[in-house]
């Protein structure tokens, strides 16, 4: 049995930064800005009136995380009105996700996260206009390789990534929230009918708080990247907490998980952050969720794979079998994505033919 | 240092070094001896440098440095460790610190001002702030400038002195006495070796300096030592072009330049014999003793 990362306790509890000696310290700052969430750190104890109790040093580090912090969000309100301003024209609301999204809605899990590409989901019908206008606007497609534009365009739920020119930032846009090729089929225009506007914005909107949370989970449990897993999970904490708030969020969570076919992952992601950072989640929801309870023989795989890929990527929190547990995931996430036999050509293909074309 | 490894305090952090490589045991051994030795829980920075684990080992043996545990760089050739840990604790500072503006610039102080020596690479900058620092000036650092966001003093960083090529024979025979590494042939900026700081710069190291000139100089060739008045607008300019993290300290760094700059006399400076600099820094520190 692993020992429970530091950085996990802290969010869990933030009050136990009062018993850490100095050498603790020394392991959570480390924890932290590995795991990217060392500005959340911070967020999280001014918000528990905690960070005048922090020693000098760490609390040297944490304020350096937070001046970089401030400063990326600064720099995402300004990407995201030129977006904005090259997709006026097209007269279709523009729906922002992921970070964000968390800014523009103000929500507490905008303060301190931080990320590295803007992602809007459009309808699948628009996509052709909004690629035009971003080009036109200066953005380019990046991966120039046929077969990656074929794979992006085909089966996957975006367009390849664009960047800028100028300004070297990126854009993914979506259509979906989960691939064309996986078995399961959130419908985009559930999502867009459903969405919320965004205050002093008037082209741009965000997923209702289910939305938010599901597509959340989603990303989490089915997308197989763990560089981050640790910021996304308290991503999902912050979201629940403060959604969780407002009596009419929790009764049609689970209900709104089964419309949009995702209750496998929404019961991951309430086992999950229950487990880990003891998010307060009501009985009746974990009932319902259980919905979505996979096998047995499953389960106990999951709660093995998830514990080692959670944990913060760094020496500290790592196991013989951490590296194993990845990329077994990894590769359940490709499996989750596209057919086998489509899974087994695209394998073949980027082992084999896509470093000869490059 | 090959276990537990060992804690450097220099300036205002603390690095903790792991290293299983000779040279750079050697090298910390002999240009870090006048740091106190200290035994830290918490440590800023934490950097490893190895061999790597793969074939790469053995044959045509590199070195890789990791910031705990991950490795920003690629490896490099053995041979070039000690150079690589200098690289890589520059590049710590600069990834990493907000509370100060830092400039791609040597610095060095006399009388309480410092004068900073903003420069691209060749300009000779690390030349002259070798031959300065035993001329009656002390290191504050010979590549990052900490400039403060809340109180606009430098904050004293004293390291080893990084010289290139034709500069080292230079200023060995211009401080006899000075200490340095092995010279370390074909990295990608020629022939490298430290020089150890002197024991003042390191015995100060509290010791904050207010910013009182800004030169960038310009080795050419036979040419006299001339100081050329820089109007402040360009001054800002040019430091904002050299500086890391001016952009990502957005208003913050703006102002922290803006300030440094109007209470600094700003010039271009054009030098061949390093004699003459001398004489025009020592005028330059009479000047402002007058003042």
């Amino acid at each position: 049995m692993m020992l429970e990362p530091l950085v996990l306790r802290v969010f869990r509890q933030p009050q136990s930064i009062k018993a850490l000696t100095l050498a603790d310290w020394d392991l959570l700052i480390r924890q932290a800005r590995r795991s990217n969430v060392l500005s959340s750190l911070y967020a999280v104890l001014e918000e528990n009136d905690l960070l005048d109790g922090v020693p000098p040093k760490p609390r040297e580090h944490l304020d350096w995380s937070w001046i970089g912090a401030e400063r990326h969000t600064q720099v995402v309100r300004w990407e995201v009105r030129h977006i904005t301003q090259a997709l006026a024209d097209l007269d279709i609301p523009v729906m922002l996700l992921k970070g964000a999204a968390y800014v523009f809605a103000q929500l507490p899990s905008a303060r301190g996260r931080i990320f590295n590409d803007i992602d809007i989901l459009v309808p699948e019908t628009s996509l052709g206009p909004v690629e035009a206008s971003l080009m036109l606007h200066g953005w380019v497609s990046m991966h120039t390789d046929a077969y990656d534009q074929r794979y992006y365009r085909t089966w996957m739920h975006e367009l390849p990534p664009m960047q800028h020119v100028r300004r070297q930032t990126v854009i993914d846009v979506h259509h979906a929230i989960v691939p064309k090729t996986a078995p399961v089929h959130p419908d985009s225009a559930l999502l867009l009918a459903a969405a919320r506007p965004v205050e002093g914005a008037s082209n741009l909107t965000v997923l209702a708080p289910h939305d938010m949370v599901l597509h959340s989970a989603v990303h989490l449990f089915n997308d197989g990247e763990f560089d981050n897993g640790l910021r996304d999970l308290v991503d999902l904490h912050r979201l629940l907490t403060h959604f969780g708030k407002s009596p009419d969020f929790w009764p049609g969570l689970t209900q709104r998980a089964d419309q949009l076919q995702l209750v496998r992952p929404l019961f991951y992601a309430l086992r999950y952050v229950g487990r880990l950072l003891d998010t307060p989640i009501p009985d009746a929801v974990m009932t319902a969720a259980e919905a979505g309870r996979p096998a047995r023989a499953t389960l106990v795989l999951m709660d093995a794979l998830f514990a080692r890929a959670l944990a913060p990527d760094h020496a500290s929190c790592s196991d013989a079998f951490t590296a194993i547990a990845k990329e077994l995931l990894y590769v359940r996430a490709n499996w989750l994505r596209m057919p086998p036999l489509l899974l087994a050509r695209h394998l073949f293909h980027k082992a084999f033919i896509s470093p000869w074309n490059k | 240092m090959e276990g537990p490894g060992i804690c450097l305090r220099t300036g205002g952090f603390v690095t903790h070094v792991r290293s299983t490589i000779q040279s750079v045991m050697d090298g910390v051994g002999l240009l870090y001896a006048d740091y106190p030795l200290v035994e830290e829980d918490f440590a800023d920075f934490h950097v490893s440098l190895n061999r790597p684990a793969n074939l790469r080992r053995w044959y045509r043996p590199q070195v890789m440095f990791h910031f705990d545990g991950k490795s920003p760089f690629k490896p490099l050739p053995v041979e070039q460790a000690f150079p690589m840990f200098e690289w890589g604790l520059n590049w710590c500072v600069a990834s990493h610190v907000y509370r100060y503006l830092i400039i791609h610039a040597a610095v060095i102080e006399r009388g309480g001002f410092a004068a900073v020596l903003p420069a691209p690479p060749g300009s000779g900058k690390s030349t002259l702030c070798a031959a300065l620092v035993n001329r009656g000036w002390r290191l504050l650092s010979d590549e990052l400038t900490l400039v403060g966001i809340d109180d606009g003093m430098i904050l004293p960083l004293p390291r080893p002195v990084s010289l290139k090529n034709a500069s080292i024979g230079i200023i060995k025979s211009y401080v006899p006495g000075a200490v340095f590494s092995p010279t370390v042939m074909d990295t990608t900026k020629g022939s490298v070796a430290h020089m150890k700081p002197t024991e003042d710069s390191v015995r100060r190291v509290s010791e904050k300096a207010r910013p009182g000139w800004v030169i960038f100089p310009r080795y050419q060739a036979d040419a006299n030592a001339e100081l050329v008045v820089l109007p402040r607008s360009r001054a800002l300019m040019r430091v904002a072009e050299n500086a890391f993290n001016f952009s990502a300290l957005g208003t913050r760094g703006f102002e922290t330049l803006a300030r440094m700059i109007d209470t600094s006399l700003c010039f271009d400076f054009t030098y061949s014999r390093l004699e003459d600099a001398i004489a025009t820094f020592a005028s330059l520190a009479a000047e402002a003793r007058v003042a």
